[in-house]
C-alpha cells in the first residue's frame, strides 16, 4: 500500500511539474488579438444576420483589394445577436434582417439603419410531375399554413391553376424552426394578406406555426422541398430564400401580386416591389420599425420581399476608424451593389441609394460629417 | 484510502505533496463552482420569465414569440418522451451487447467488438443527424412506420400520417446514441462479477442462459442500472442530432408519427434569433429546467443505486 501512495506521488509531482512548465505557455493572450500584420491594418467588425453573410464576405474581400488597410470582420451570429451587439457597443457595425422595432429603436439611440441589399423569399414545393409555374396567392399561402387548406386539390388550388392536375394528397407544410429573417419576412406577407394570419399567427422571426414540420436552416426546409435528395417529402411546400432555391434548382410557385398577375420570383421582380415602395420610407435616422416591402404596389412587383439593414452609430467615437466605417459603408451601397447579382442578391434600386447616401452622411465624428459633399 | 493510512506522509510534510493536495482539490472545488455560477447565472437570467408566468410555464402549452406566451409543456413533454423512447430500444440492445461481449464472445472477438462500439460514442452528433436526416428517417417512413401502423395501428402511438421527422425517428436516434455508453458500462459492471459466481452456478448444473440469468445478472444490478442512468441523462441533453430529425413542432401528440420539441433543441433553434428580453429569458428557463430535470435524474440514480447496493449486502463489486 505504501509503495502504491509512493508511486501515485511520484505521477502526481510528474504531473505538476508538466503543469507548472507549461504555464508560461498558458498565460499568453489567446484572445481578441489580431494577427499582427502592418501596423496600420484597421479592423472593422461587424456581426449580424446570416443572410447578408456571403455578401458581406464578398465585399469584405473585395475592399480589401481596394484598401488593403482596412480589413472588414463580419460574424454572421443572427440579427439578434447583431442588435445586441451594437447597442452594447462591441461591434463598428451590426447587421439585421428585419428593422428594429419601436423598442429596439428607443434603446439604442443614434442609430442608423442602411439598407445593405435586398433578399425575396420564395415558396417552394415537391409536388411530383408539377416542376414550374405552379400559381398560388396570398390568401391560398396563408390557409396552408394555417391548416385550413389541407389536400393539394382544394379547390380553392385547383381554380389558380387550370389545367393542372393536383394529387388527392395531403400537403406537408415544412417551415423553419430556428429564428430567422426569411421567417419574418414570410410571416410579415402572410400578415399583410390575411387578416386571419395576423390575429392567430402575426409576424416575428419565430412564430407559433399553427401546422407543419420544422427545420432548422435554409438548408433543412430544402432537405424536406428539393426532390433530388432522399430526405424530400413528396407533396410537401415550404419557405426558403430565393438564392436557395435557384442554386438547388427547387420548384418554387409565381405568387399573385397586389396588381392580380402572377410573379415569378427573380432579382428583378423583387427589386420593382422595393422600388415601388421607396416613396414610403423615412429618413435613416427616423424609426424603420413599420417598413415593409411586401404585397408592394407594381404590375411586376414580387410580393415576398425584404430590405436587409446595416446599423450603424450616427455620432462616432473613434477618429481614423470611423473615417473607415463611413467610406467602406458609401462604396458597398456604390460599387458594392455590382457583386449583389452573381451572389443571387438584389441589387439597390437608384432610390435608395441616394436615400443610403443621405444617410451616411449624417455620420459624424464630433460633429464634423465623415463623408463631405 | 482512510486518513490514517495518509498521517505518515503528512508527517514527513513533502512540500510536493502539499502542493500538489492544494491543486487537485482546486480542481475539484472549481467543478463545483462551475457548476453553482452556472445554476446561479440560469437562475437570475431567468427572473423575468418566472415573474410573468409562474409554474404556469410548467404546464402552458403555448409557445408563440410573438404574442410572448411562452409555455414549456410540449418541450419537457418532448424531451421525457423521446428519452425513455430510447431507453425502451437501448437497454435491451445494450444488455445483449454486455451479455455477449462479457459473457460469450470468444477471447479473440471481445477486445476489438468492444473497442468499435465505443467508437461509435465518438462520432459527433451532428453527424449521427446527418445520417438521421438522409438514411433514418426515409427509411423509417418508408418501411417502419407502414409496418408498425399495419400491425399495431390499433394503438394510438402508431396512427396518423408519417413524414420522417418525428417523435419515433428522434427516440430511434437517441438509442443509437446512448447505446455505446450503456453497453460499455454494463459490460464493465458483468465483468466485476466474480468466476465464482458462475463457477458455482456451473456447479448446481446451470446452463448457460441461466448462469447469466441466475448467477450474473443480478449481481452487477447496480452497475446495469447505473449504466442506463447515465444513458438517459445523455439522451436528456442530447441536442444536435435529435434535432435535426424530430420535426421540431411544439404540439403534444400520442402518435409517435407525430413530429415533437425538445428543450434542448428550442434553446438551440431560437436563441439566436430572439430579441425581446421576455423571450430570451423564457428560454433561460428553459436551459435552468433541462439542468433541474438532469440533476435530479442523476440524484434519483444515486438513491437506487446506493439502495440497491445495501440490499445486496455491501455489493463487493
Amino acid at each position: 500500500m505504501k509503495l502504491k501512495i509512493a508511486i501515485i506521488l511520484i505521477l502526481a509531482g510528474v504531473l505538476l511539474a508538466g503543469c507548472v512548465s507549461k504555464q508560461p505557455a498558458e498565460v499568453q493572450p489567446t484572445t481578441t488579438v489580431q494577427p499582427t500584420k502592418a501596423p496600420e491594418t484597421i479592423t472593422l467588425n461587424g456581426a449580424g444576420a446570416t443572410f447578408p453573410y456571403p455578401l458581406i464576405s464578398k465585399w469584405s474581400s473585395e475592399y480589401n483589394k481596394i484598401k488593403p488597410d482596412v480589413q472588414i470582420n463580419y460574424q454572421s451570429v443572427g440579427s439578434g445577436a447583431g442588435i445586441k451587439q451594437i447597442t452594447a457597443k462591441t461591434v463598428d457595425f451590426g447587421a439585421s434582417d428585419a428593422p428594429l422595432t419601436e423598442q429596439e429603436y428607443t434603446n439604442v439611440s443614434g442609430i442608423l439603419q442602411i439598407p445593405e441589399s435586398i433578399g425575396a423569399v420564395v415558396v417552394a414545393y415537391n409536388l411530383p410531375g408539377i416542376e414550374k409555374g405552379l400559381k398560388l396567392s396570398g390568401g391560398v399561402v396563408a390557409d396552408i399554413f394555417l391548416g385550413k387548406i389541407t389536400k393539394w386539390n382544394d379547390p380553392k388550388i385547383v381554380s389558380l391553376n387550370p389545367g393542372i392536375k393536383f394529387p388527392d394528397e395531403p400537403i406537408v407544410v415544412a417551415h423553419r424552426t430556428d429564428g430567422s429573417g426569411t421567417t419574418f419576412v414570410f410571416t410579415d406577407y402572410l400578415s399583410a394578406v390575411s387578416s386571419d394570419w395576423k390575429s392567430k399567427v402575426g409576424k416575428g422571426k419565430a412564430v407559433n406555426w399553427p401546422v407543419g414540420i420544422g427545420q432548422k436552416g435554409n438548408e433543412g426546409v430544402a432537405g424536406l422541398l428539393n426532390p433530388k435528395i432522399i430526405s424530400s417529402q413528396k407533396y410537401s411546400i415550404g419557405y426558403i430564400e430565393l438564392a436557395y432555391a435557384k442554386l438547388q434548382n427547387i420548384p418554387y410557385a409565381y405568387i399573385k401580386n397586389k396588381a392580380g398577375n402572377f410573379i415569378e420570383p427573380t432579382l428583378e421582380t423583387t427589386a420593382s416591389a422595393a422600388a415601388g415602395a421607396v416613396s414610403t420610407l423615412p429618413a435613416g435616422d427616423a424609426s424603420w420599425s413599420s417598413v415593409s416591402i411586401v404585397d408592394a404596389v407594381g404590375n411586376n412587383s414580387y410580393p415576398i420581399g425584404s430590405f436587409t439593414y446595416l446599423l450603424v452609430y450616427k455620432d462616432q467615437t473613434d477618429q481614423t476608424k470611423s473615417k473607415m466605417l463611413a467610406e467602406f459603408l458609401w462604396w458597398a451601397v456604390h460599387d458594392g451593389q455590382k457583386y449583389s447579382s452573381e451572389l443571387l442578391y438584389v441589387p439597390l434600386p437608384e432610390a435608395v441609394i441616394s436615400l443610403n447616401e443621405k444617410t451616411i452622411k449624417l455620420m459624424n465624428y464630433n460633429g464634423q460629417p465623415l463623408i463631405q459633399g | 484510502m482512510n486518513k490514517s493510512k495518509l498521517s505518515f506522509l503528512r508527517r514527513r510534510k513533502f512540500s510536493g505533496d502539499l502542493i500538489f493536495e492544494g491543486l487537485v482539490g482546486l480542481f475539484a472545488v472549481f467543478v463545483l463552482v462551475i457548476a453553482f455560477l452556472l445554476f446561479r447565472e440560469l437562475y437570475i437570467e431567468s427572473k423575468l420569465s418566472r415573474n410573468a408566468f409562474g409554474f404556469g410555464f410548467l404546464t402552458g402549452s403555448i409557445w408563440d414569440p410573438v404574442s410572448e406566451v411562452f409555455g414549456a409543456l410540449p418541450f419537457i413533454f418532448g424531451t421525457v418522451v423521446s428519452s425513455f423512447l430510447a431507453l425502451i430500444i437501448a437497454v435491451p440492445f445494450s444488455l445483449g451487447i454486455a451479455i455477449y461481449l462479457s459473457e460469450l464472445a470468444p477471447e479473440k472477438l471481445r477486445a476489438p467488438l468492444s473497442f468499435i462500439i465505443e467508437l461509435l460514442a465518438a462520432i459527433p452528433s451532428v453527424i449521427i443527424g446527418l445520417w438521421g436526416i438522409f438514411i433514418l428517417a426515409p427509411f423509417i417512413r418508408d418501411y417502419l412506420a407502414p409496418l408498425l401502423s399495419t400491425y399495431f395501428g390499433f394503438l394510438p402511438f402508431f396512427q396518423g400520417p408519417m413524414y420522417g421527422l418525428s417523435m419515433l425517428t428522434g427516440g430511434v436516434i437517441l438509442a443509437i446514441m446512448i447505446i455505446p455508453i450503456t453497453s460499455s458500462i454494463s459490460k464493465e459492471a458483468l465483468l466485476t462479477v466474480p468466476t465464482q459466481q458462475r463457477e458455482g452456478a456451473l456447479a448446481l448444473g446451470a446452463t448457460g442462459w441461466e448462469i447469466t440469468r441466475i448467477a450474473v445478472l443480478p449481481y452487477a444490478r447496480s452497475g446495469i442500472f447505473g449504466a442506463v442512468i447515465l444513458g438517459f441523462g445523455r439522451a436528456i441533453g442530447e441536442t444536435m442530432a435529435v434535432t435535426m430529425v424530430i420535426g421540431n413542432s411544439p404540439r403534444i401528440s400520442e402518435s409517435l408519427f407525430a413530429p415533437s420539441y425538445t428543450m434542448a433543441s428550442v434553446i438551440a433553434n431560437e436563441f439566436v434569433e430572439a430579441t425581446s428580453k421576455l423571450y430570451i429569458s423564457s428560454l433561460i428557463e428553459i436551459g435552468l429546467l433541462l439542468l433541474l430535470v438532469s440533476i435530479l435524474i442523476n440524484i434519483a440514480a444515486r438513491i437506487l443505486v446506493s439502495r440497491l447496493l445495501r440490499v445486496e449486502g455491501g455489493g463487493r463489486a
